[in-house]
């Protein structure tokens, strides 16, 4: 059995309660807009093939495949099921993939699976379907440049969405968790944004009527690609700076009510111990994670280029 | 493959299995939010409820030790919590030099990281117990009771149903990867790495479609079979007086553990 817990699912305990009730709050509110458009639009039709693709996903993500450095690549799909099947579509078939992992094999909490949603399901169809909406028009190479770039900043910012979480319910330290788990999930991120691509890749050759662009264009309109635009830049904003200088953020938490207003012991972070090999200032660390977007974003080009150029051969 | 190594259920006559399936919901949830209020370091509260897990093992009748040894698959994640012993409240216990950072555990750190552990491990177990002794449709019937909407539930009976035939989906794209993928002995097989992302990418690819057109299959077998919309269940659930004493009793049980853990 290749089922293997990944990083990002949170179990309970590991959320306080204002954290999690807090993001069960704004998962409600998408989940139940995402019903009612899916009811509102969608025939019944929808809902089995929904639920098929649920368990696509589950599926494909026993495809591993090695990343050099010993690590594998684990597929999470949200970005992939957001592209192909719109984005209400694809929050409905991420909760649904969330919530089985958790009912079912206590891959994730209950209580904080309000959280785990809106990592997994949520940031990943906006971010992933928003950049992909701005360039649906566009030749193929660039949209699946752009799908592979998005799913990777997806995966990134589902990353940093869990360590703030874990960060603000007083788990863990912020300069502690936030790199690590960035820099976990910039490999995983990588075999996701590459799957992504040469499976969009795929299916554009062989059914490409399932791809139907003008049925997704009218599906979602320009606030996603706003909404998606806003997220990512903000996630390549906020990465660098709250690993490089977590006291800011954890200043912003204080004066928003977080630290200290739960029930458990409010965390300081000392600026006595720093982790030498972050940035030393703000401007040098954005500036180092948008050379690193930059170079991947060439690198996803260059590789659709060559998926394309191999499928017009 | 066969069911069985998704389906978590495990049969056994008992009283838990009997319970009607919304009060092993409530009783699960109210089990982990209990666990999440307990403050900080309130070892007889959480005794308590480890023995109220305790209890509910036994009465389901899978014995004792049945949580306990399915519950590891929380332990990994136990490793993001490590970074709370470090707290810088209270009092360090010891300075740790390692050369590039200097980690000094502190009595307050300590009592946060396992109580973070005993939480999580707590509130696994129920979540174990809960789908050992309720079956899946059973579980999502009694979702939708609590207004769980139905377009999801139906979502995710799907992905029930569907996830072991894809499943078997998957292991025949594998095999058949293997059965193309001859080697010599010796030889290092396998293409560069571009080569096996876009082979790996294909299968995605190759899965999504036959999932694609199953689905679709499907949809036309259910139309044909009257489906209209949602699933009807033969197993309509009734509230009886052993399931409200049940629930009356747990209730009560956490009460005493919320009193433990903030009087003590």
């Amino acid at each position: 059995m290749n089922f293997s817990p990944a990083p990002l699912h949170i179990p309970d305990g590991f959320l306080t309660i204002v954290v999690s009730a807090i993001f069960w709050l704004i998962t409600i509110v998408m989940v139940g807009l995402a019903v009612s458009k899916t009811n509102r639009s969608l025939g019944e039709k929808q809902i089995p093939i929904m639920g098929v693709m649920a368990a696509f996903i589950f599926a494909a993500q026993m495809l591993n495949f090695p990343i050099a450095g010993g690590t594998s690549g684990h597929f999470l799909g949200g970005t992939l099921a957001a592209i192909v099947l719109g984005p209400w579509a694809g929050i409905l078939v991420m909760t649904a993939v969330v919530g089985i992992q958790a009912l079912l094999f206590q891959d994730g909490g209950l209580l904080v699976m309000g959280a785990n949603i809106f990592n997994m399901g949520i940031l990943t169809a906006v971010i992933g379907y928003g950049l992909y909406r701005l360039v649906i028009h566009q030749k193929k190479g660039i949209r699946l440049a752009v799908a592979g770039g998005g799913a990777w900043i997806a995966t990134m910012a589902a990353a940093l969405f869990a360590s703030l979480e874990l960060w603000l319910s007083g788990t863990t330290r912020l300069e502690i968790v936030l790199p690590a788990m960035l820099g976990v999930h910039a490999l995983i991120g990588l075999g996701e944004a590459l799957i992504t691509v040469a499976a969009l890749a795929y299916i554009e050759q062989t059914r490409p009527d399932l791809l139907n662009l003008d049925n997704s264009a009218r599906e979602g309109g320009w606030g996603w690609i706003v909404s998606g635009v806003v997220i990512s830049l903000l996630a390549v904003l906020i990465s660098p700076l709250a690993s490089g200088n977590p006291d800011g953020l954890e200043k912003i938490a204080s004066d928003l009510g977080f630290l200290g207003s739960g029930l458990d012991a409010p965390f300081q972070i000392l600026p006595d111990y720093s982790i030498p090999f972050l940035g030393d200032t703000a401007i040098s660390t954005i500036l180092a994670g948008a050379v690193g977007a930059i170079v991947l974003i060439g690198l996803v080009v260059l590789l659709g280029r060559n998926l394309h150029r191999q499928k017009s051969d | 493959m066969h069911v069985d190594v998704f389906d978590q259920y495990h049969f056994t006559p008992s009283r838990v299995h009997d319970l009607d399936p919304r009060v092993k919901v409530l009783i699960t949830v109210l089990f982990i939010l209990s666990n999440a209020l307990l403050p900080d370091g309130s070892w007889p509260a959480f005794a308590l409820a480890w023995l109220l897990l305790l209890v509910a093992n036994d009465q389901s009748g899978l014995g004792l030790g049945f949580t306990f040894k399915r519950s590891v698959v929380a332990l990994p994640f136990t490793l993001v919590a490590v970074s709370a012993i470090f707290s810088p409240q209270g009092s360090p216990l010891a300075v740790w030099d390692l050369g590039f950072i200097t980690l000094i555990p502190t009595d307050l750190g300590l009592i946060r990281f396992f109580s973070i552990v005993v939480r999580s491990w707590l509130s696994v177990q129920i979540a174990i117990l809960l789908v050992a002794t309720t079956q899946f449709p059973d579980l999502l019937h009694a979702l939708e009771h609590l207004r769980l909407p139905r377009t999801l539930t139906t979502i995710i009976a799907f992905l029930f149903r569907y996830l072991f035939v894809l499943t078997n989906e998957v292991f025949r794209i594998l095999r058949a990867r293997e059965a193309r993928s001859a080697g010599l002995p010796g030889v290092k097989g396998g293409g560069k790495l571009s080569w096996q992302i876009k082979t790996t990418g294909s299968m995605v690819g190759q899965l999504f479609l036959r999932s694609y057109e199953r689905s679709d299959r499907i949809y036309q077998s259910m139309i044909s079979r009257g489906y209209i919309g949602h699933i009807r269940t033969l197993n309509p659930h009734y509230m009886e007086r052993q399931d409200w004493l049940y629930l009356f009793v747990f209730i009560l049980f956490l009460v005493i553990i919320q009193f433990v853990g903030w009087v003590s």
